[in-house]
């Protein structure tokens, strides 16, 4: 195998100052937060959605609804890739009709999941919007898609891996690009 | 880890990985039919066709659902108005719907092995729908999946089946998926219809209904079949349903959780009372609410990709 180059680019504080941050600007964005729900995409997204719920209810006070999405069903490649995805539970306890959803995901890259969650969000009936958050914004987008909130923009190259560790899910707070 | 075959032919092939992996994916499916636009597009553009060799309302209705929920396009042959009339052989109708260019056939035929020879010629995925008294492995998925919701797992669970075990494709799927997952199977019938050496598949025979209702987390009663032999086995439907039915009186032996299970359709008075098909324990809708959940998972793990 090549030689690997690792490097962490962002450590805890970052990650938790961009999350604050985001924070505020929905709240700022959505004044009331009448209405607003959060779902996060599986895995880190929802990871994510939980962290900005509890910060958004330290801020304004408000509880927010939280849904967890799984896009599965609705990928573009399931032909294409080699390992079929295993499909997890899309949870979702509330009616999005009407609502302002602020779809979030740790990575935003061509912008094929964030298709794929629209789809499947809108399956599920009709919000009043959707906005998107997303930890880190790495370019080389394939759709027309863009992001509201985001934490840090990341010049990559297509060569690279970026991955979003969370205490959550991995034991750490950190992200890492990796060229391949 | 995805399903090893193309084909779900029978449960004695699965591994205890490739039934929990439909188990868990049946899990996250069952939520889409609770939704207002009860679809996805996962399977846009495949084509799936239901060939029954034999009469179902059940089996056949919930996976034409479970292909819709799906996208996919759902074809169904009943055999009383197709070639098969005419007196075209099972192979020759198989290549002539391969010939179509299907994704997956789910077949229901009356001769054990059918779908085999299907799924050896066609490169299109085969489920089997039941053929004669072998196999029904979508029917014993979702008899696991049923039980594993309200128990939160199989292992270790007293599950009984009770009827007509000879000439069962229900029981033998089942016993093969329950002894899979550790379950302690006891199976229960009039002597005429229980299979000389049916121990060797791994199960205890109960010497009396009262053993066989005793202690069981889960009691599932089979069906008289009345268009198969069944009826010769036994001198009346009235001495069967007093000797081997399940009513309120034989309940009261029965632990306080006990869940009770039938595949459907019911005889109702015959090998199950109305008081306990419609009562409490009885699970019997919801087996047929969670054969659309397991139906699509399957469908998405067989030609999802």
């Amino acid at each position: 195998m090549e030689e690997r180059k690792r490097k962490s680019i962002q450590n805890p504080e970052e990650i938790e100052k961009s999350l604050q941050r985001i924070a505020h600007e929905i709240l700022e964005k959505n004044k009331s937060g009448k209405d607003l729900v959060l779902i996060g995409i599986r895995r880190r997204g929802v990871t994510l959605a939980k962290r900005l719920s509890s910060k958004i209810k330290e801020i304004a006070g408000i509880e927010v609804p939280m849904g967890v999405l799984d896009i599965t069903l609705y990928r573009d490649d399931l032909s294409e890739i080699a390992s079929q995805p295993v499909l997890r539970k899309t949870e979702v306890p509330f009616s999005v009709k009407n609502k302002k959803v602020i779809l979030i995901d740790d990575v935003l890259y061509t912008g094929r999941t964030i298709r794929a969650a629209l789809d499947a969000i809108i399956d599920l009936g009709r919000p009043r919007f959707i906005q998107l958050a997303v930890l880190l914004d790495r370019g080389h987008r394939e759709l027309p898609i863009r992001a509201d909130y985001v934490g840090k923009n990341v010049p990559t190259s297509q060569r690279e891996m970026i991955e979003v560790r969370l205490v959550e899910d991995d034991g750490i707070d950190e992200v890492i690009i990796q060229e391949v | 880890m995805p399903l090893q075959s193309k084909d779900l032919l029978t449960i004695e092939q699965l591994s205890v990985d490739e039934i929990n992996l439909i188990l868990d994916t049946a899990d996250s499916m069952k939520e889409i039919s609770t939704r207002d636009i009860k679809k996805v597009p996962t399977l846009r553009g495949k084509t799936i066709i239901n060939l029954f060799y034999e009469p179902s309302t059940r089996t056949r209705t919930s996976f034409e659902i479970a292909g819709k929920r799906l996208s996919a396009d759902v074809v169904n042959i009943s055999t009383s108005s197709s070639s098969v009339v005419k007196g075209e052989t099972l192979k020759d109708t198989g290549r002539n719907l391969q010939a179509m260019n299907p994704d997956l056939v789910v077949i229901r035929h009356s001769v054990a092995g059918a779908p085999k020879i299907l799924a050896d010629s066609l490169s299109a995925s085969i489920i089997n729908a039941g053929d004669g008294a072998h196999e029904h492995p979508t029917q014993a998925l979702l008899d696991a999946f049923t039980i594993r919701e309200k128990k939160g797992s199989i292992k270790g669970l007293k599950v009984a089946i009770i009827g007509d075990i000879a000439h069962s494709r229900v029981a033998r799927s089942n016993i093969h998926a329950l002894n899979k997952l550790g379950a302690e199977v006891v199976i229960y019938g009039p002597f005429t219809m229980i299979p000389p050496f049916i121990e060797r598949m791994g199960v205890k025979v109960a010497r009396s209904m009262d053993e066989a209702i005793k202690d069981m987390d889960v009691i599932m009663m089979l069906r008289i079949q009345m268009e198969r032999q069944s009826r010769f086995l036994f001198p009346s439907l009235r001495e069967y349903s007093i000797f081997f039915g399940l009513n309120l009186d034989r309940l009261k032996d029965a632990k306080e959780d006990v869940l009770i299970m039938h595949p459907g359709p019911i005889n109702r008075g015959v090998e199950i009372s109305p008081e306990v098909a419609d009562g409490p324990y009885a699970l019997i809708l919801e087996q047929v609410t969670n054969g659309v959940a397991v139906r699509m998972a399957l469908l998405y793990l067989l030609i999802g990709k």
